[in-house]
């Protein structure tokens, strides 16, 4: 099948070199190519060895990595379908209506992507960047499972021109383009987007709910004060509880944030920092506790809503977050302290992974710029130092 | 001066006083000024256009009144003198606007008085007004208050069909029909960020139409 594959693709590639018949379409015939086989690109000069692992390999790894959080993401969509209208149901059952409800998400979102990204590539005369495999994903997962396919749609190709393309393609945007389609659908259409009856498929359309389910995600219960309705820690570790698609099981996603660190392609610097910075603000909370949401253990934070989500698949974007090694732990400590401030203190929004997210990545360049500075400033000290040192000894 | 031939008084050099701020030398697109008032009174078309008009008499008048003075007017306190005669044409607008438009003005609020720090404004007195005989002047303060205007109503059109589905008041989705298959508002055109967007998307499509406007 392969080698079958293989002869075909080398057999049609003369048509798409530059001068050949459909030269036009070079960009999107390499990026089926490529998506399919390693490029088989070597350098010519020079000892160089090129890594076997490019953009679309690392890309894999994270869509292997999102895998659990999707996975669990619909068997938690049907569980809690289930459980608001009050029917029963096998595992195997919930898990399938599930993915039923969040495929025409992830097809939307692939499609509208892919094809802004086609295009661009083509009137560019680009190379098509498979930075939108992982985007593509990513946007599904944290929506609202009932979120119109249209609106989707618009926010997509929003992320994508306005948040990515504008700034010159992968690699160049400011801004995580999967958040960008996130807070442009939470200030578009909130009705769609925050409330108790979006995170539950089937409830903001009207579907028959049994008395006593409330849909309300634990954020919501803690926002309103009722701190002792929300789940116990450990079902909220596992997951089962109203929420975007991918961010309720913290545990799923522990196994992608594990995917991550041992390919070496998330930073395990980023996600430990964002932690820390969660719980250092969560405990500073707690000292200052003046109201019960405040008085909520720290480590709690890191179940609720889309933190470990944010901090494993949004913070270590590469092209959006701190490039130098301080930096990244600077940038993670700040995306964890702010999460939890907007989360706890501003009644507004009762999440803040997104916009803490958003807002670091706008200083991201920063940081890395005061580090690299005080790097070449304790260096030059250095030099000084010894210069001074070499003429004292001449003068002697 | 005396003896130069007169010139008419439509000739092309006078038309093109008034078409280039339309287009290649738009005081929003191209020079980038007077954003603060674009993002702020675009969320509707009726303030927009009120805010348009307002600028365009504001800044034609002033320009002629400083194009008739220009002689006089001592180089080390031209500012001043610009500031005076600008602010006294906004107070008169201002003051007009809550006689005759009192619904308007409230809307507006501060952007109209806030008008004296509009950019175009001085810029249009300090470069253009300040050599130019008044007729020339009067021209370019009409062309560059139509330019910003005209900016001001594309966004203000996009921002109150996307934003709150009407046209001028009319509620065009609602007759269309679009609510009840699903269409809903766009809550974000109506916050003042997805003005700058607007105002960036336009400056895009006249850059990729005119490619001399892109800077090197």
């Amino acid at each position: 099948m392969m080698n079958f594959l293989r002869k075909g693709i080398s057999k049609i590639k003369p048509h798409f070199t530059e001068g050949g018949k459909l030269g036009k379409f070079r960009s999107v015939f390499e990026g089926f190519e490529s998506f399919l086989f390693v490029p088989d690109r070597v350098t010519f000069k020079g000892s160089h060895v090129r890594d076997s692992i490019d953009l679309k390999r690392t890309m894999s790894v994270v869509i292997m990595a999102l895998l659990p959080a999707l996975l669990f993401g619909a068997y938690n969509t049907g569980l809690q379908h289930f459980r608001s209208i009050g029917a029963e149901a096998e595992p195997l059952e919930m898990f399938l209506f599930g993915f039923m409800k969040i495929l025409p998400l992830i097809v939307v979102s692939y499609s509208v992507g892919l094809g802004i990204e086609f295009i661009a590539a083509q009137i560019r005369g680009h190379e098509i960047n498979e930075g939108f495999l992982v985007t593509g994903l990513l946007i599904p997962l944290i929506m609202p499972v009932d979120i119109p396919l249209w609106m989707l749609a618009i926010a997509t190709a929003f992320a994508v021109i306005i948040g990515k393309e504008v700034f010159g393609g992968t690699g160049m945007n400011v801004f995580n383009p999967a958040l960008i389609a996130r807070a442009f659908l939470f200030f578009s259409y909130p009705a769609w987007m925050t409330g108790e009856k979006v995170w539950t498929q089937g409830m903001i359309k009207g579907e028959n709910i049994i008395d006593g389910f409330s849909g309300a995600t634990p954020l919501a219960l803690c926002a309103a004060g009722e701190t002792s309705k929300i789940p116990s820690f450990m079902q909220m570790f596992i997951g089962t509880i109203p929420g975007s698609i991918g961010e309720t099981s913290t545990l799923a996603i522990l196994i992608g944030a594990l995917i991550l660190i041992i390919t070496g392609i998330g930073s395990w610097k980023i996600i430990i920092s964002v932690f820390s910075g969660g719980l250092a603000m969560g405990l500073l909370l707690n000292f200052f506790a003046v109201n019960p949401y405040m008085e909520v253990p720290a480590y709690y934070h890191f179940v609720m809503g889309g933190f470990a989500f944010g901090a494993v698949f949004m913070a270590t974007d590469p092209v959006s977050g701190a490039q130098t090694e301080k930096g990244k732990w600077i940038y993670g400590f700040l995306i964890g302290v702010m999460s939890i401030l907007i989360r706890v203190i501003n009644p507004a929004y009762p999440e803040g992974v997104m916009l803490a997210i958003l807002l670091m990545n706008v200083f991201a360049p920063l940081i890395d710029y005061f580090v690299i500075q005080s790097n070449i400033n304790k260096r030059l000290k250095r030099a000084g130092r010894a210069i001074k040192l070499q003429q004292d000894e001449r003068v002697q | 001066m005396g003896n130069q031939e007169k010139e008419p008084v439509f000739s092309a050099k006078n038309l093109k006083l008034f078409t280039a701020p339309l287009g290649r030398d738009n005081p929003i697109t191209v020079q980038v000024l007077g954003i603060c008032s674009a993002l702020a009174v675009t969320v509707k078309l009726k303030p927009a256009i009120v805010m348009a008009i307002s600028v365009t008499i504001v800044v034609a008048f002033s320009n002629v009144i400083i194009a008739a003075m220009r002689k006089y007017i001592p180089d080390r306190i031209r500012i001043i003198v610009q500031l005076v005669v600008a602010a006294t044409m906004v107070i008169l607008v201002d003051q007009i606007l809550k006689a005759y438009a009192f619904d308007v003005s409230k809307q507006l609020s501060v952007f109209v008085g806030l008008i004296i720090t509009n950019c175009i404004l001085m810029g249009r007195l300090e470069a253009f007004a300040m050599a130019n005989k008044p007729w020339p002047s009067f021209i370019d303060g009409l062309g560059n208050g139509a330019g910003y205007g005209l900016i001001l109503i594309i966004v203000a059109f996009l921002r109150e069909l996307l934003g709150s589905g009407s046209i001028y008041g009319y509620p065009v989705m609602e007759k269309l029909g679009l609510y009840s298959i699903g269409y809903e508002n766009n809550g974000m055109m109506i916050l003042p960020p997805m003005a700058l967007i607007v105002v960036g998307l336009i400056i895009w499509v006249q850059r990729s139409r005119n490619r001399s406007l892109i800077d090197k």
